[in-house]
Formats: structure tokens, C-alpha cells, sequence
């Protein structure tokens, strides 16, 4: 017995290790693969160079990202059997043809173009390439459609019957795909998406404004990625807040762990703005709160009760402590995004955006904010759906693979050395990448330091320059 | 047979795992024989050879493992567990084959590491491909819904042969793709591999194809029931016809052919697995039909199929097509 509770915890260690790993990538490469686009988009439009240089500028840490992102990505599409089999074996039904489908709209079109996007630029001509470059935009979002679906169809399962095998037997696919949590998760993430890409591109700006103010580049992205982050952070706070009556709707379990309540408030509960949640006492220590502020929030009428977990069987509670420190990283940070983007606007009325070095600064430590948010919000709704993996229907304990711990042992050990050695390598040549100043004749991917560049473009458009580098290993 | 959506969809997902195997063959062949080609020059050009492509030649995969859980949940239920140990090897091998692809040009002073991941990465990818083939056609245990069996039953000499088998497979498919796209010297080097790399894998597809009949009572009696044998003996007639046609092409400087002959093989070897697991999705255990998700599931997935994977094909032949040609022509990457 012991053995299967620690084979068990060991599986969901992995499945989260290797899931929260790969989430960083598609949450940076959605929200980058628009921004290429965009910048593509503007290079044609205008012929200005600076959109150029800054779309090779990016593509190249896209190329890596991207890369880290699809390989990271691999695992998690037989990570299902391996580790989860049971789960496969009754949910696979429903979730099998979503992820299917992710696969063949856009994992192909991203992958498809993804090559003439970074090498072919001389070989397609621009307008082709500029087609290339919408196409995988448009594959990570479709990618975030499908795979949002599935994801909240385990949150909110709707649309079908239990067969003879126990199986999830798909009765309604409209309802499956658009079940009742999606929409606002979508919206939720893939704005949290843009947020973390403008945020760290803001950053990179700020960090090469703080060092050469006139840098046309540096200015460029700062404006692009501040202006972003001023309309994309108060849309976030108001799509999060959907998100969360949407949950206290279908997931109320999993509400009352991010609020900490506990108890239940028949005359309306109070806002917890920090404390200790307490499990085994069932209660929040130190806590600090708004009278009434959470009734106000969650039901608008400071009056209105809300239940607490106590009217949950206690086996049915999500980790709380976990749910509850999560979402609380997750909403400060959003608040300090609405407070960069106030400020950037302040910057923008006294005509200075360029010149503040605090708001420069304060965009720099903002650069990493968007990767923990999202990463601390997928913590609040995953953790907060335990102890099931279908919501109220299928329980975690009965989802796994019948493996031996020493298997699951080993294995996520393996995944954490490697993971640790590849994607530390792969942060440290983006960070590599960024540190150097963007600038006119900027290099693509095409010309490599150690290869002789041919001028061989099959249509070689007018505004594309090959560039012949001047020193050795410079921005590479 | 009657075509009902078990049955297409086990020709669909089969079809998936033989794209994958025919595009990211060549790729992971190429990262088995990339020692033997000089660091500079030669290993840029090879490894420029397939950098626009290995990640759409990849996705293949993600459709053979997801198509597998959507169409055959329960057998990917079972088999996954199964062969835990190889296919979490070869996860991890990938991993460090894929983004080598990248690496490896952002830091030349690590270069050589990353070139060794791209290596390392590639052998143990094959060799755990190879390995969960045999372990599954040697069959696996279960109980029930679920496997029964332990975590290193899969490791057996039948299921290594197979490993070793893909190995040299892929490196063959790797030497005749650079045959196709490099000139001169680095050419007449592959060249020479593919003869030797060619001989080893004709002589391998035949022990496989020896022992294969006597692992399971289904094998033997698909391959040898009267009057089947009469179809099925085309098979290993073609293969050698197709070997012959290998070296004669080979030998008379043919650019294109060996890499095709290659492939042909392949596919010869695919429709002979084909034969010998028919109608089972798990060897001696689940059928395509006890596997199957419910129609609902099949349908629903299959209107998706049927369009889309034809416009996948497409845009996929574009993108070969965008960067045809030899790969000493243009430095694109």
C-alpha cells in the first residue's frame, strides 16, 4: 500500500514537473509568434528597417523557444499512457480526439511553416514569408484552442454517458468542446500569453534603453510591449475575475481553497488578503482581511453568504495552502502589471517613456513576472481541481498507471537531470540573445558566423540585405 | 474484412507511424552517422539538410501517440505502461536530439557537446523505437484492462535484435537522403556507407522476419494458412527484388533511387508487420476492434482526418519543395 501511494505522488511530481516545464514555452512562443507577425507585418507595410531588425532580432529566440517548446511538448503527448494509463484508457475517448485535432490544425501548420518562417526568407520572397510567419501564429493559438478544451473539459466534463467499459463515451461534441469553463480559460490564458511575451520583450527594450537611450530598436519594442502590457493587464484582471465566477459556479471547492475559506459565511465573507492556511485545523492564521469584500467580489452584494470547505467532505479538498499562496503570487503580480501599465501611460502624457530610467527599471523586473503568473495560475486551477483528475467523476488515486515506484522513481529523476541540463542551457542562450542591443542589420537565421553567406535568394526582394558581419560571433 | 472505423482508423494510425518513420528516419539517421562526418563543413551541411524539417517530420509522432490514445485508448493504455522504460528513453533522447538542432549554432565554443547530444540523442531514439516494436510484437502481459507485467519486461534478445535493426534501418535512410542532397566528397562518403549500411539492414529485415513467425501461434499461422501464403509471399519476393534494385542503383551513381529503394524497404517491412500483428493492436491480447474508442469518438475524429490530413500533406510537400535541391547550393541555415 505504501508503495502505491508513493508510486502515485511520484507520478503526479512528474506529470507536474514536466508540465509546468513545458508550459513556459507555448505561453511565451503564442504570444511571440503575434508579435513577429506584427513586426513582419509593419516591415512590409512601412519598408522601415527597424521592424526588420527586430523581427530577426526575435525570430532567432523564437527559434529556440519554439524548439524547447515542441520537444518539452512530446513527452506530455505519451506521458498520458505511460504514467496516466487509466485515465487514457475512460477519458481517452473524449480527450484522445481534442488533442488529435490539436495535432492536425496545428501542431502540422505550426511545424510546416515553422521551417520557411526561419530559413527561408531568401527563398519564398517576403510576401510568402510574411504568409509563412502568419500561418504558425495562427497554429499557436489554434494549438491553445484544442488543448484548453481538453483541459477544461477535465474541469467542467459535460457531453457524454458512461459506456459498459467505463469509458467517457462522447454523446455531444459541442458540448465537450465548448464546455462550460472554456471560453473564460481561454480568454484567461491566452491573454496571460501576450502579457508574458509583451512583459518580456518590455523588459529587454527597458534593458537596452537603460544602457543607450537613442537605440531605434530598443525604443521600438519598449513602445510596442508598454502599450501592450497598459490595455492587456486591466482586460486580464477583468477576464480573471470572469474566470473566477465561472469556477465559483461549477468548481466552488476549488474557490473557497483560493479565498481560504474554510468556514462557511452566512452573512457575507470576508476578503483573506494574506494569512496561513491551517488544513488540519481548518483555519487561517494571521489573517489579515476586508470584511465582506469577498461576498462583494464573487456574488457583488457584501451581504450575500458564501459556503466554506466545511460543507465539502474533507477527501473531496483541494490542497489548500497550495491553491491559496498560488493564486494569491498570481493576482499580485497582475496588480503590479496594472501598476507598470499605469505607469507607462503617466510616461507617455509627460512625453518621457524613453527617459525614465525607473519606469525602465521597473519594466526590467517585470520581465520574468508574466512566466511566474501564468505558471502560478496554472498551479491554482490544476491543484485546485484535485483530488480528481475528471472533475467529480474521476479521482486522481484511480487515474494512474500501474507502475512500480522505482520505475516512476527513476524515470523522474532522468527528467529533471535533463530537463535541468537542456532547458538551463537553452534560457541561458536566450538570455545570451538578449543581452546584445538590437541594430541595424541585424543577422537572420540563415547566415550562420561560420558560414559563408551566398547572396542566392531565389527572389531576392529589395529591403531584404544580406548582411556580411563585421566581427566575429557579434550578436550571435 | 468489412471497412468499418476500427479498421480505418488502425490504416490511419498506421499510416501516421510509417510517415514518421520514413520522414524522421532519415533525420535521426543522419544524427546516428554524424560522427563519421568532419566537425565544419560536412556536419553543417548535414545537419542543414534536414533543420527546416525535422520538427514537421517530428509532429508525425505526436499524431502516432495521440491518434493512438483517441482511436485505441485502451490499447494505449496498456502498452505505454508496458514499455515504460524505452519509451521514456527515447522522450528524453529526443529531447536532447531536438533542440542539439538549435544549440548548436548559439554556442560554438559547446559545440561538440551539443553535436554529441545530437548523436547520443539520435542512437538511443532509435534504438528505444526499435526496442518498443519487438517488445510489443513479442507480446505483453495483461490482466484486465491494464498491463500486468514488470517494468523491464521488455528487455529480451528478440526486442534488442529490433533495436539494432532500426538503428542500422534509420542510418541506411540517413546515408541515401545525404546521397540525394550533398556532392563531392561528402557524397562518395555516404555512398560508400549506404552500400554497407544497405547490406546490414537487408540481412537484419531477414532475421527479424525469420524469428518473427515463431514468437506468437497468430504470426505464424497469418504468415503461413493456406492459401494466404500465396499474398503473403509477395513480401519478402519484393524485398528482394528491391535489394537487388538498391545496389544496382547504388552502384551506377543514381542520385534519387537508393534513397526511394531505401524507403521501399521500409515499406515492404511495415506491410510484413502489418501482416504479422492484423487484427491486434496488442499482440495476443487486445484486437482493433476490442480496443477501439466508441464511434462516436471515431466519427467525430475521422471527419477531421479525412480533410485534413490530405491539406497537411500539401503544405507539408511545399515546404520540401521550398528547400529542394543540394544543400552545398545555398547556405540556408
Amino acid at each position: 500500500m505504501l508503495d502505491d501511494i508513493s508510486a502515485l505522488t511520484l507520478a503526479r511530481a512528474q506529470f507536474a514537473f514536466t508540465v509546468s516545464f513545458h508550459f513556459i514555452f507555448p505561453a511565451f512562443s503564442i504570444g511571440l509568434a503575434s508579435y513577429l507577425a506584427v513586426l513582419e507585418g509593419l516591415w512590409l507595410k512601412t519598408g522601415k528597417e527597424v521592424y526588420l531588425n527586430l523581427f530577426k532580432y526575435w525570430l532567432k529566440i523564437f527559434a529556440l523557444a519554439f524548439a524547447m517548446g515542441v520537444v518539452s511538448g512530446i513527452t506530455m503527448s505519451y506521458q498520458f499512457g505511460t504514467n496516466w494509463s487509466v485515465f487514457s484508457d475512460k477519458a481517452g475517448p473524449v480527450i484522445g480526439p481534442l488533442m488529435a485535432y490539436e495535432v492536425m490544425t496545428a501542431f502540422f501548420l505550426e511545424a510546416g511553416f515553422l521551417g520557411v518562417m526561419l530559413f527561408g526568407m531568401n527563398r519564398v520572397g517576403p510576401k510568402l514569408h510574411f504568409m509563412a510567419t502568419l500561418a504558425v501564429a495562427i497554429g499557436t493559438f489554434i494549438s491553445a484552442f484544442w488543448i484548453l478544451s481538453a483541459n477544461s473539459w477535465m474541469q467542467t466534463p459535460q457531453g457524454f454517458i458512461m459506456n459498459a467499459a467505463g469509458q467517457f463515451e462522447p454523446s455531444d461534441w459541442w458540448a465537450i468542446v465548448f464546455n462550460p469553463s472554456f471560453p473564460y480559460r481561454l480568454a484567461h490564458t491566452v491573454i496571460a500569453a501576450y502579457l508574458t511575451t509583451a512583459l518580456a520583450v518590455g523588459a529587454v527594450g527597458a534593458w537596452h534603453l537603460l544602457k543607450d537611450r537613442t537605440n531605434p530598436g530598443a525604443r521600438v519594442m519598449f513602445n510596442m510591449a508598454m502599450g501592450l502590457v497598459a490595455v492587456a493587464a486591466p482586460v486580464q484582471i477583468f477576464a480573471g475575475d470572469m474566470h473566477g465566477l465561472n469556477t465559483l459556479e461549477h468548481q466552488p471547492a476549488k474557490v473557497m481553497a483560493m479565498e481560504g475559506h474554510f468556514q462557511s459565511h452566512p452573512d457575507g465573507a470576508p476578503l483573506i488578503l494574506f494569512g496561513i492556511p491551517d488544513e488540519q485545523a481548518a483555519k487561517v492564521h494571521a489573517e489579515i482581511s476586508i470584511p465582506k469584500a469577498s461576498s462583494l467580489i464573487l456574488k457583488h452584494d457584501p451581504n450575500a453568504p458564501l459556503a466554506g470547505l466545511e460543507t465539502v467532505p474533507r477527501e473531496n479538498w483541494p490542497l489548500v495552502s497550495v491553491v491559496f499562496w498560488s493564486f494569491r503570487i498570481m493576482v499580485g503580480l497582475g496588480v503590479l502589471m496594472l501598476g507598470l501599465g499605469a505607469l507607462s501611460l503617466l510616461a507617455r502624457m509627460r512625453r518621457k517613456l524613453y527617459d525614465w530610467p525607473l519606469l525602465h527599471r521597473f519594466a526590467l523586473v517585470m520581465g520574468p513576472s508574466g512566466f511566474v503568473a501564468v505558471l502560478a495560475g496554472w498551479v491554482t486551477t490544476e491543484v485546485g481541481r484535485q483530488p480528481f483528475t475528471v472533475y467529480g467523476l474521476l479521482r486522481t488515486a484511480d487515474s494512474a498507471a500501474p507502475l512500480d515506484a522505482p520505475a516512476v522513481a527513476a524515470s523522474l529523476l532522468a527528467f529533471v537531470v535533463v530537463y535541468f541540463i537542456v532547458f538551463s542551457a537553452g534560457a541561458g542562450y536566450i538570455l545570451k540573445l538578449m543581452s546584445h542591443p538590437p541594430h541595424s542589420g541585424e543577422p537572420g537565421l540563415e547566415e550562420h558566423p561560420d558560414q559563408p553567406v551566398r547572396a542566392a535568394g531565389i527572389t531576392p526582394a529589395p529591403g531584404i540585405t544580406v548582411h556580411h558581419r563585421t566581427s566575429e560571433g557579434d550578436a550571435r | 474484412m468489412s471497412l468499418d472505423l476500427p479498421t480505418i482508423w488502425a490504416f490511419v494510425i498506421a499510416f501516421a507511424v510509417f510517415a514518421y518513420v520514413v520522414m524522421d528516419g532519415f533525420d535521426l539517421g543522419i544524427g546516428i552517422l554524424f560522427p563519421t562526418f568532419k566537425p565544419g563543413r560536412e556536419r553543417d551541411s548535414a545537419m542543414n539538410s534536414v533543420a527546416p524539417v525535422w520538427d514537421g517530420n517530428e509532429t508525425w509522432l505526436v499524431l502516432g501517440g495521440g491518434g493512438l490514445m483517441a482511436a485505441f485508448p485502451l490499447a494505449y493504455a496498456i502498452v505505454l505502461p508496458a514499455l515504460y522504460a524505452p519509451i521514456i528513453a527515447m522522450l528524453l533522447a529526443l529531447i536532447f536530439r531536438g533542440v542539439a538542432f538549435e544549440f548548436r549554432w548559439r554556442d560554438p565554443d559547446h559545440r561538440p557537446f551539443w553535436d554529441l547530444a545530437f548523436t547520443t540523442g539520435s542512437i538511443v531514439g532509435t534504438l528505444a523505437q526499435g526496442i518498443t516494436l519487438g517488445a510489443l510484437l513479442q507480446g505483453v502481459a495483461v490482466e484486465g484492462r491494464q498491463y500486468a507485467g514488470g517494468w523491464w519486461d521488455w528487455l529480451t534478445p528478440f526486442s534488442l535484435l529490433t533495436g539494432v535493426s532500426l538503428v542500422v534501418g534509420y542510418a541506411l535512410l540517413g546515408a541515401t537522403w545525404l546521397v540525394m542532397k550533398t556532392e563531392g566528397d561528402m557524397q562518395a562518403h555516404v555512398r560508400r556507407l549506404a552500400g554497407w549500411l544497405g547490406a546490414g539492414t537487408i540481412a537484419l529485415i531477414a532475421l527479424v522476419s525469420a524469428v518473427t513467425p515463431f514468437l506468437e501461434g497468430a504470426y505464424y499461422e497469418n504468415w503461413f494458412a493456406w492459401p494466404n501464403v500465396l499474398l503473403t509471399a509477395q513480401v519478402p519476393l519484393l524485398v528482394l527484388i528491391g535489394s537487388v534494385l538498391f545496389f544496382r542503383s547504388l552502384r551506377k551513381g543514381h542520385e534519387r533511387w537508393p534513397f526511394l529503394l531505401a524507403l521501399a524497404l521500409f515499406g515492404l517491412s511495415f506491410i510484413g508487420l502489418g501482416i504479422s500483428m492484423f487484427p491486434y493492436v496488442v499482440p495476443g491480447a487486445v484486437t482493433i476492434w476490442e480496443g477501439a474508442a466508441p464511434d462516436s469518438s471515431l466519427l467525430f475524429m475521422l471527419v477531421g482526418a479525412a480533410v485534413l490530413i490530405p491539406i497537411i500533406l500539401t503544405y507539408t510537400g511545399y515546404s520540401y519543395w521550398v528547400f529542394r535541391g543540394k544543400v552545398g547550393e545555398e547556405g540556408y541555415h
